[in-house]
């Protein structure tokens, strides 16, 4: 059996436990920052780890391959050169345009790359933390977007050189989503289940949404978080729920949550 | 239990923290992140005293909802749950029997899911849920099961190499030997 003071040190550490449980949404977000701190020395180690097998595999490429990759490449960047200055052109051309139609000007963006540190412990969350911060300028719900350019999610409990991004298909990162059909069916994107990581549920579409399979998702822009257009996934499967009131659809996700390593956190212009 | 063991203890939680949230091997191999941190407090709760348990109990649960999107705080009831019942019992329990380990690995890892399950959602948020959960709790005690007994081989091993052994001291003293015979 247990002793006195041993009921007191359990005494003890459930009133610290409800004392912690009891604090304030603002002093619990710094504490969690504090206490995340400690592990910024580690940081290094989490992408030495997650580089080692790529660096690994470049001492192996032959110079030969080196040389006609390097080639492919010369030749990518004079298309994408092209293409930019293509770009340009069109951008200046519809920022003209819009000021004779008098349109407001659309939101500019500039973008930031992080690296994934750390992935969520917890089974029931989807998040990752990246290495920018409030040092790089970052502040809470910034969308983020892969190096693809397929929807992440946004940033959450911003510290000072690490930040929390709250993936799609995690329950507070919910996001208003359009299909690219006819009708342009507007719904909210969600989480699908536990185990189905690479899967959201696009909800609260119209009972007559015409949905196909492979039809595209991209932001809505509705909610004023996300910009528009930025592609989520494409259509799996779709079924009328709530007595027919409304559809829902499975969407596949463009970008590989799984296996994140960059990401582009977009910062306002 | 020593101070550098307990220092030992808490190091370890911290650094299982850290792998959990670094390496999601479960997670790629079988859909679930196992939990390291009840296996250690089995380990405490077992091993050390009350003090140590409710250390490991509170440090781990806090490192490990900082990482976490879990509200502070919600990892440490389920911890200091399973810890105090090992501890109210351990006169009972077979500490260096394998299976015993094993089952308390499996138990404070079923209870560690649950129970922050329950105060997540007596907290208001939404986390995911579905049947997928019961896999993922199911992958999560198993998991707890291989990992416990392999938590005290490792402490075991460290306690051999890191101190000192006990010295075992034999009844024979030269100063108290009895001469019989005729001198």
């Amino acid at each position: 059996m247990l002793k006195r003071p041993h009921y007191i040190a359990l005494g003890l550490a459930a009133l610290l436990t409800l004392m912690v449980l009891n604090l304030p949404a603002r002093a619990t977000e710094r504490l969690k920052l504090a206490i995340g701190s400690i592990f910024v020395p580690l940081f290094g180690l989490t992408s030495t780890a997650q580089q080692l097998p790529s660096s690994v595999g470049n001492l192996l490429i032959t110079r030969k391959e080196l040389l006609r990759q390097n080639e492919v490449l010369r030749i990518e960047n004079q298309q994408l050169k092209l293409q930019e200055a293509r770009a340009e052109n069109i951008e200046r051309e519809n920022a003209r345009l819009r000021q004779i139609v008098g349109w407001q000007h659309q939101r500019g963006w500039k973008m930031k790359l992080g690296r994934v540190i750390l992935r969520e412990p917890a089974n029931w969350w989807r998040s990752v933390q990246i290495d920018l911060g409030a040092r790089e300028g970052i502040s809470n719900n910034l969308p983020v977007i892969t190096i693809d350019g397929f929807l992440v999610g946004r940033t959450a409990s911003v510290g000072l050189t690490r930040c929390q991004v709250l993936l799609v298909g995690d329950p507070n990162c919910r996001v208003s989503a359009r299909v690219e059909n006819e009708a342009r069916d507007t719904g909210v994107i969600g989480p699908a289940g536990p185990l189905e990581r690479e899967f959201v549920e696009l909800g609260y579409l119209s009972r007559n949404a015409i949905l196909k399979p492979g039809q595209d998702i991209v932001t809505s822009g509705l909610g004023g978080i996300f910009p528009k257009d930025v592609p989520v996934g494409k259509i799996v499967d779709s079924h009328q729920i709530d007595f027919g009131f409304q559809t829902l659809a499975r969407v596949r996700l463009g970008a590989n949550l799984n296996s994140l390593e960059e990401v582009w956190v977009l910062l306002e212009k | 239990m020593s101070i550098p063991h307990t220092l030992l203890l808490l190091l370890a939680a911290f650094g299982a923290v850290f792998v959990q949230a670094a390496f999601p091997l479960g997670r790629m191999l079988f859909g679930a992140q196992i939990d390291l941190l009840p296996s250690l407090v089995v380990y405490a709760a077992l091993s050390g005293g009350v003090s140590a348990m409710c250390l490991v109990s509170i440090w781990g649960g806090l490192l490990f909802d900082s990482l976490s999107a879990n509200p502070l705080g919600t990892s440490l009831p389920p911890l200091l749950l399973a810890g105090t019942v090992i501890l109210l019992n351990r006169e009972l329990i077979l500490r260096d029997q394998t299976f015993a380990q094993a089952v308390l690995g499996v138990c404070s890892n079923a209870v560690f899911g649950v129970f922050s399950l329950l105060i997540l959602l007596h907290l208001g948020t939404r986390p995911t849920l579905g049947w997928g959960t019961v896999w993922e709790l199911l992958v999560t005690a198993l998991g707890g099961g291989v990992l416990s007994p392999l938590t005290f081989q490792l402490f075991g091993w460290l306690e051999r190499h890191l101190t000192h052994g006990v010295v075992v001291q034999t009844s024979f003293r030269n100063d108290r030997e009895i001469r019989r015979g005729r001198g």
